[in-house]
């Protein structure tokens, strides 16, 4: 818990510097065995200082090396950054060096960790920089340091603080019945109060269930009878954005195969092999199938033939589309026009052709239209980026209506006062500020998890 | 002269903790510097009020003394917070000065076991950190296994007004010069805290129709659970309501560096109780508002002395005549008693454990103001628990700690030793988490049973308190297997009293959940043959039973972390990611449970989950 832990904290590979980090009591002193330029040990706290990594007496890496004393750091430990210029081979020689002379290597979340149990972040920033560590596109880096920066920690702060003035309203009125300077605080009052607590709630909700959408992806698949070209439009999609298609497990029972990145919305397209290997997917698969994947999917692109009359397939399987995220492809616009759409009663419906190359912009479009892409602003989203916090925040509207089925049913505002007080509690969890037991084991046990 | 207990100092505090300890057939103890003011009310002549009137009640199932006394003294009674909810209600009750006292020596004199001696004691006799006995003034050295301090604001105490500053006591009494310097020598941390009170006024000087009356409840009540004392309930003393006015606010500002706290003194390091304001206080921190309250309370019917609520001060006699004559009806008061400060030394109550027992010196208990609290009832349940706790000690028994969720007096106790104080510290409702589980009406069903086998309950009232619970199971059962059923004649009843009618029959349990409905109602179509005290009980647990139990749930969680115990002997310096000020506080208040290290300000969960971790670590190395 307390020696001195060591990490290459940028990407290797990327980029023309890496930086080296560490973070205990020992790192300056480390450190400074292993420099030649200043003495380290003596220079002063954030300060930046030119010189080289030496290995018995030779040059390594001429590096800029970042002192920082604790308590005003991540860690709220020294920490020491080494910027490496080297390149990946010799960034890992200077790691190597470090572990040499007395440094361990750092577990995955270790400063996140050690910053927590120092007092240095709340319970909310640290699941925030968790997720960081997690952010799969550049728009959910965004989000992640909305976080970080305490934006949603205040939103719940005041929240927290409307209700607690509410809390002590109501507790003077009973510690102090006979005193008539403080205003009974009445019911009405009370409700209106509450109902635009929950109004600011939901919105949290709300925009944190979007953010989730623009942080996990959004699990799509293609679905549509033989020879519609599913395996065209899929391809088109992966040229065009340079996709790549790997195997990685998704967070529910079905495989992701491959990830799109449509101006940083993430499409995780689910069942390609389908797709791919037999031309015939209705056919192979079934309609029930077709179904399966409609249940399984956040957005489905279900394809037909503009050469070709929609069958009762067709019709079984859109209206299952009704009330899910849906875009209605016809492709091969090339060819006359044999089918009649108007029977669909469907709003999203795309034409494209694939080999004329027509018509992708306005599938992305429309994708992105869907997820009000263009409303979600980054900047101004307020919303938790973590399942546990949402969790809770469900919990405290539950609490919510709590208090209003007391308010309707006229109950005393002592008692209904219970149901307040809950939900400041739970939003106190989310922010760190009341104590769970269970909180921290679950903290700990998310740390063990390698993030 | 040797004795098993010594309780030192007779007020509110060293009366139950004498009892309780007599009671327990230990050889006691009461010495008091003036044996005319035991159980003196050197304040407000009343008892109970929100939180507090709960207190009492606690005391009397525990088998403590003060809400006998106080139902046998009180000249005016009233339900608190009537129109809200059960778990808020508590008793207040007007007393009157005179007979409280006399009803407290009565039972002291007839209590076997128990001494009382008039003596001021200087000193304490230690052998190592063990208390053994007290040393008087006249340099008698007092045996005893077990001392009790309940000094109040004895320990060099000053009455401050205006610009003047004299140690002495309330009442012109003599001080206790030494105790908190000999105290102070042996380790402990010495507060310097303050009270007021206001000035008392001639009854026949007041011009009451001015005023507005203040009446008792026209329905009998009392603290205690085993008698109802007849009292005429036509004839209550009234109280009256005035009000401040602007001209008094002027007068105030005015002259406002004359009183003690706003210049008059300059040497005062004392922090009086932010629940109680001095009229200064309020005037100059909210001078927005255009008046306050003031209540007239009657001492005694025995003499006089109108005592002045809410008037508090410490300007000198001159301006203090023009205050109260500046306030409607008081035109031509004439003031019996001045108002005065008062600046006493208490100890830091961080340094004294759950049970009462000091920390640092064995086998002696502090209770009261000297542990930082102020009012009548908070000395009162310190004392007894006190008492109680030294006993169980001589006897060799585990002490009786009272959790948050089981009484006031825990949440008060607990406050104290995790949270120190800074002002004197007052009992609200607010304090209290599982307020709904803590009420008036179910002290008994809450606490009896400790009192039961702490031995302050007789057989025969324990038995009573048996058949009680017995009855409100029985209702209980009956309720849940009667059922109404939708006849005309019912669904009428219903229709009238605005009540959905039924189609299906119901349990009388579950129509009961209907606000508009009670025990009262349905008794037209089932015979209910129980008390209205055992129906009281019932309908409050049918009514509020959703969250009653959201309560009970969280109490649970907290009892939890109650059971994860922190040993005694932990070095927190061992521990090295604490945070600075968590290790300075840990190290002081040694909490025993991670649940109560939760509750101390400044440990942060970040702290704790390193404590846990750090506990967790010396269990895997065992």
């Amino acid at each position: 818990m307390d020696d001195t832990i060591v990490a290459i904290s940028t990407a290797l590979g990327v980029g023309a510097i890496s930086i080296v980090r560490l973070s205990g009591s020992e790192a300056i002193k480390i450190v400074n065995n292993v420099f030649v330029g200043k003495n380290l040990e003596k220079v002063g706290s954030h300060t930046i200082n030119y010189g080289h990594i030496i290995d018995n007496n030779k040059i390594i890496d001429e590096v800029l090396i970042s002192i920082m004393h604790g308590p005003k750091t991540f860690t709220r430990e020294d920490i020491v950054e080494i910027n490496c210029h080297g390149g990946i081979t010799t960034t890992n020689k200077v790691l190597q060096i470090l572990l040499n002379n007395g440094c361990r290597l750092a577990e995955p979340g270790e400063f996140t960790k050690r910053a927590f149990l120092n007092g240095r972040i709340d319970l909310l920033e640290a699941e925030g920089v968790m997720d960081l560590i997690n952010s799969k596109t550049e728009q959910s880096r965004e989000l992640a340091l909305n976080q970080v920066g305490g934006k949603v920690s205040k939103l719940i702060h005041n929240l927290r603080q409307q209700l607690l003035e509410i809390i002590a309203n109501i507790e003077v009125n009973i510690d102090y019945p006979e005193y008539e300077d403080i205003p009974e605080l009445t019911i009405q009052h009370l409700n209106s109060q509450i109902e635009n607590i929950k109004t600011q709630i939901e919105i949290i909700i709300n925009e944190s269930e979007n953010g989730k959408i623009i942080k996990e992806g959004i699990k799509t698949s293609i679905i549509g009878r033989p020879n519609v070209g599913k395996s065209s439009i899929l391809n088109k999609l992966i040229d065009e954005d340079k996709a790549i298609v790997t195997d990685i497990p998704g967070t529910t029972r079905d495989i992701v195969e491959g990830t799109l990145n449509i101006n940083g919305l993430i499409l995780n397209m689910i069942d390609t092999a389908g797709i791919r290997e037999t031309k015939d997917i209705v056919e192979s698969i079934g309609v029930k199938k077709s179904l399966d994947l409609i249940e399984n999917s956040d957005l489905i692109l279900y394809v037909l033939n503009n050469n070709e009359s929609i069958t009762d397939e067709d019709i079984e399987v859109i209206s299952k589309l009704k009330d899910k995220n849906h875009i209605i492809i016809i492709n091969k616009t090339d060819l006359p026009k044999q089918i009649d759409e108007t029977q669909l009663l469907s709003k999203n419906i795309v034409y494209i052709s694939t080999i004329n190359n027509k018509g992708m912009d306005e599938l992305k479009d429309k994708i992105k239209e869907i997820f009000n892409l263009e409303k979600i602003v980054t900047k101004d989203l307020t919303y938790l980026t973590n399942a546990r916090s949402l969790s809770i925040l469900k919990q405290a509207l539950k609490s919510i209506n709590d208090v209003e089925v007391g308010i309707k049913n006229e109950m005393y505002i002592d008692m209904i006062e219970i149901d307040i007080k809950n939900i400041w509690q739970k939003l106190g969890e989310i922010t760190g500020d009341t104590y769970e037991d269970e909180l921290i084991d679950q903290l700990f046990s998310q740390f063990c998890l390698g993030k | 002269m040797e004795y098993e207990i010594i309780v030192v100092g007779a007020g509110h505090a060293g009366c139950e903790a004498a009892l309780a300890s007599s009671r327990k057939n230990h050889k006691t103890l009461l010495i008091t510097s003036n044996i005319n003011n035991i159980a003196d009310m050197a304040c407000n002549p009343s008892v109970g009020g929100s939180a507090k009137g709960i207190v009492v009640r606690e005391i009397d199932a525990l088998g403590g003394e003060m809400g006998k006394v106080a139902d046998r003294s009180q000249i005016q009674i009233k339900k608190l917070n009537s129109k809200k909810g059960p778990a808020v209600q508590a008793l207040r009750a007007q007393i009157d000065k005179i007979v409280y006292p006399q009803e407290m020596i009565k039972v002291l004199k007839n209590q076997s076991n128990l001494e009382i001696m008039e003596a001021m004691v200087e000193d304490l006799v230690i052998e190592n950190n063990k208390v053994t006995g007290v040393l008087l003034k006249n340099k008698t050295k007092v045996i005893g296994k077990m001392v009790i301090l309940t000094t109040g604001t004895y320990l060099k105490s000053d009455v401050l007004i205006g610009s003047t500053r004299t140690r002495k006591g309330p009442h012109d009494e003599e001080p206790s010069l030494h105790l908190s310097d000999n105290l102070k020598d042996l380790g402990f941390q010495i507060l310097r805290l303050k009270t007021g009170t206001p000035p008392r006024i001639d009854k026949n000087t007041i011009d009451f129709s001015k005023t507005r009356l203040e009446t008792g409840d026209d329905k009998y009540l009392s603290f205690n659970h085993d008698f109802i004392y007849d009292y005429d309930i036509e004839n209550q003393q009234p109280c009256y309501l005035t009000y401040t006015n602007a001209k008094l606010h002027q007068l105030i500002q005015n002259n406002l560096e004359k009183s003690s706290m706003y210049g008059g003194l300059t040497d005062i390091v004392s922090v009086g109780p932010r629940y109680c304001p001095s009229i200064e206080d309020k005037v100059v921190r909210f001078s927005d508002k255009e008046r306050h309250q003031i209540f007239l309370e009657p001492e005694s019917v025995y003499y006089d002395d109108i005592y002045i609520q809410g008037f508090s001060t410490s300007m000198p006699h001159d301006i203090q005549e023009k205050m109260v004559k500046s306030v409607s009806g008081l035109e031509n008061a004439k003031i019996l008693k001045y108002a005065y400060a008062i600046e006493y030394d208490a100890i830091n109550p961080t340094q004294i454990k759950q049970s009462l027992e000091t920390k640092i010196i064995e086998n002696l208990y502090t209770a009261g103001q000297i542990n930082g609290t102020s009012g009548y009832e908070e000395a009162a349940c310190q004392g007894l628990i006190a008492g109680i706790n030294a006993s169980l000690k001589l006897e060799g028994k585990e002490p009786l700690i009272l959790k948050r969720s089981d009484a006031y007096i825990g949440v008060l106790i607990d406050d104290l030793v995790t949270k120190g104080v800074i002002d004197p510290y007052r009992l609200l409702t607010s304090r209290a988490e599982y307020r709904l589980l803590l009420r008036h009406d179910n002290a008994d069903i809450r606490l009896r049973q400790f009192g039961y086998e702490v031995g302050l309950i007789d057989e025969d009232r324990y038995q009573k308190f048996q058949e009680k619970l017995n009855n409100i199971k029985e209702l209980e059962t009956l309720l849940k297997n009667k059922k109404l059923t939708p006849t005309k004649e019912v669904n009428e009843y219903l229709e009238n009293i605005n009540s959905a009618i039924i189609k299906d029959g119901i349990t009388m349990y579950d129509i009961l959940k209907r606000p508009e409905v009670d025990i009262e109602k349905l008794k037209r179509f089932i015979d209910i043959p129980y008390s209205n005290e055992i129906i009281e009980q019932v309908e409050i647990n049918i009514k509020y039973e959703g969250y009653i139990n959201k309560a009970l749930k969280e109490a649970e969680k907290m009892i939890k972390l109650e059971m994860k115990k922190i040993p005694e002997n932990v070095d927190y310096d061992a521990i090295h990611n604490l945070a600075s000020e968590a290790n300075q506080k840990l190290k002081t208040i040694r909490p025993t449970s991670i649940g109560q290290a939760l509750r101390i300000s400044g440990v942060n969960p970040s702290d704790i989950s390193i404590l846990m971790v750090y506990l967790k670590k010396g269990e895997r190395n065992d």
